[in-house]
């Protein structure tokens, strides 16, 4: 058995910049959620608007999008834009971008269900009293759909928020890639990732745990 | 883009001078997650089992272990594992290290899916079992695994899948599988976004192989309704 003296001065010594990390990946992961949402609520009409035309393309994005491992993707946007010409995107943008468009084929996923779950009865009833298409959706479709649907979201902001750990491949200063710079500096090897891995289990479980207190509030149809 | 001619710099000469690493590369993902899908089907079957019916203790340690790895992510727990072996005088090769962590991480799942899939099967298979005289392992072994396995069988092949996505990120610490393969290749020839797309291909192959795989599994074993 080896001796191994913990030292976790390394880890008060950074623990401003391992927070402002922590921080960055939670910013990450809720603006490419807010976006994802947008994608996937659009992708979710076009795949129930009953135009081929319209669906096709969009179940093909879906299936390419979860086929991909996302690192590819992050990669390919990060260093393919430019052989385009586009290159107006730092690397930070660049991973919003790709985890955008990467939660936005699951989010089409969860509103697609969403929106087939909701009762014709409702859809009917604001028919009658004179509703616009465009006011069924907004004040009798939408709203329904997003309390059906907050649990699979806050899995997905989770789930995205553990993905923001890649981003660090393409050197965004977020948890990962501070512990690694940490790690090489110092080579603390089991203080580093103890408390890293502390940090994002302790954020993961208090999303899960606020949002669940979110949808008690809010779940008032059955 | 996409010149396939066979002239130096253009994608299609390159491609086939690169042919060997491509393959090989092919060969990492596949050897890799192949040896995570066993493990980690194996030890979550056992961990799923021991979730189910195990002693109270013996529960609480393993629910510690599954929600502790759905919440850290798999990169983490890759370098966790890569410079953490290390510490403990087990010096893996790169590849060892990520397939421990990747099959940690999938155990994790299968046993959670395994979890959900025994407790679906109806109570009284297993009271039915008692009732004829068999044993616990019996039961296990006859009434109630050969249900539950039918059941989880749409979330084990997702899990599959994630396996294979997940395979990527070992080339951070440096296994060559078939996206550092690529990359290495690209700092050859700057042919970036042709071997990117190369890869895309190749892993929408294997994916899709898997998930049609997945899906006749399910048709032969769907026979089973309630």
């Amino acid at each position: 058995m080896i001796q191994y003296y913990f030292d976790w001065s390394v880890i008060t010594r950074n623990a401003g910049a391992l927070g402002e990390a922590l921080l960055l990946g939670l910013g990450l992961a809720v603006v490419s959620l807010l976006i994802g949402s947008v994608i996937g609520l659009a992708a979710a009409y076009a795949r129930l608007s009953g135009r081929k035309w319209l669906a096709w393309p969009v179940w093909a994005y879906v299936e390419f999008i979860r086929c991909m491992p996302l690192l590819l993707l992050i990669f390919f946007v990060y260093f393919g834009l430019p052989e385009f010409n586009i290159s107006w995107f730092d690397k930070t943008e660049s991973f919003v971008l790709t985890l955008s468009l990467y939660a936005g084929a699951y989010m089409s996923e969860v509103f697609r269900a969403g929106l087939g779950s909701i009762p014709k009865q409702y859809v009917e009833a604001a028919k009658a009293i004179g509703l616009r298409p465009w006011q069924r959706q907004r004040y009798v479709v939408l709203p329904v759909m997003f309390r059906i649907t907050l649990p699979a979201i806050s899995n997905n902001l989770i789930s995205l928020f553990k993905d923001t750990s890649l981003a660090a491949a393409i050197a965004v200063p977020e948890l990962t890639f501070v512990a690694r710079r940490i790690n090489a500096d110092t080579f603390r090897v089991m203080e580093v990732w103890l408390s890293v891995s502390a940090m994002y289990l302790v954020t993961a479980y208090t999303i899960a745990t606020l949002l669940r207190l979110v949808e008690r509030r809010y779940a008032s149809i059955r | 883009m996409l010149d396939f001619s066979m002239t130096p710099g253009a994608f299609g000469f390159e491609a086939w001078q690169s042919r060997w690493s491509i393959l090989s590369g092919v060969g990492v993902t596949m050897a890799s997650s192949g040896l995570t899908i066993v493990f980690a089907t194996i030890l979550g079957i056992l961990f799923g089992v021991a979730l189910t019916y195990g002693w109270w203790w013996l529960r609480l340690v393993i629910r510690l272990y599954v929600d502790v790895m759905r919440g850290i992510p798999v990169l983490v727990l890759i370098l966790f594992t890569y410079y953490g072996l290390a510490l403990f005088g087990i010096n893996v090769p790169a590849f060892w290290a990520g397939v421990i962590a990747l099959s940690g991480f999938a155990t994790a799942h299968i046993a959670e899916t395994l979890r959900g899939a025994v407790q679906s099967v109806p109570q009284g298979q297993m009271e039915a079992g008692k009732a004829i005289g068999l044993r616990f392992a019996q039961r296990l072994r006859y009434v109630i695994l050969p249900q539950a396995v039918r059941r989880m069988l749409p979330p084990w092949v997702n899990t599959c899948l994630e396996i294979v996505k997940g395979t990527t990120l070992l080339s951070v610490i440096g296994v060559v599988e078939l996206l550092l393969a690529s990359q290495q290749i690209m700092a050859r020839n700057y042919l970036i976004v042709d071997f990117y797309l190369l890869a895309t291909v190749l892993y929408l192959v294997i994916n899709f192989t898997i998930a049609q795989i997945g899906g006749v599994l399910e048709r032969r074993f769907s026979y089973l309704r309630y």
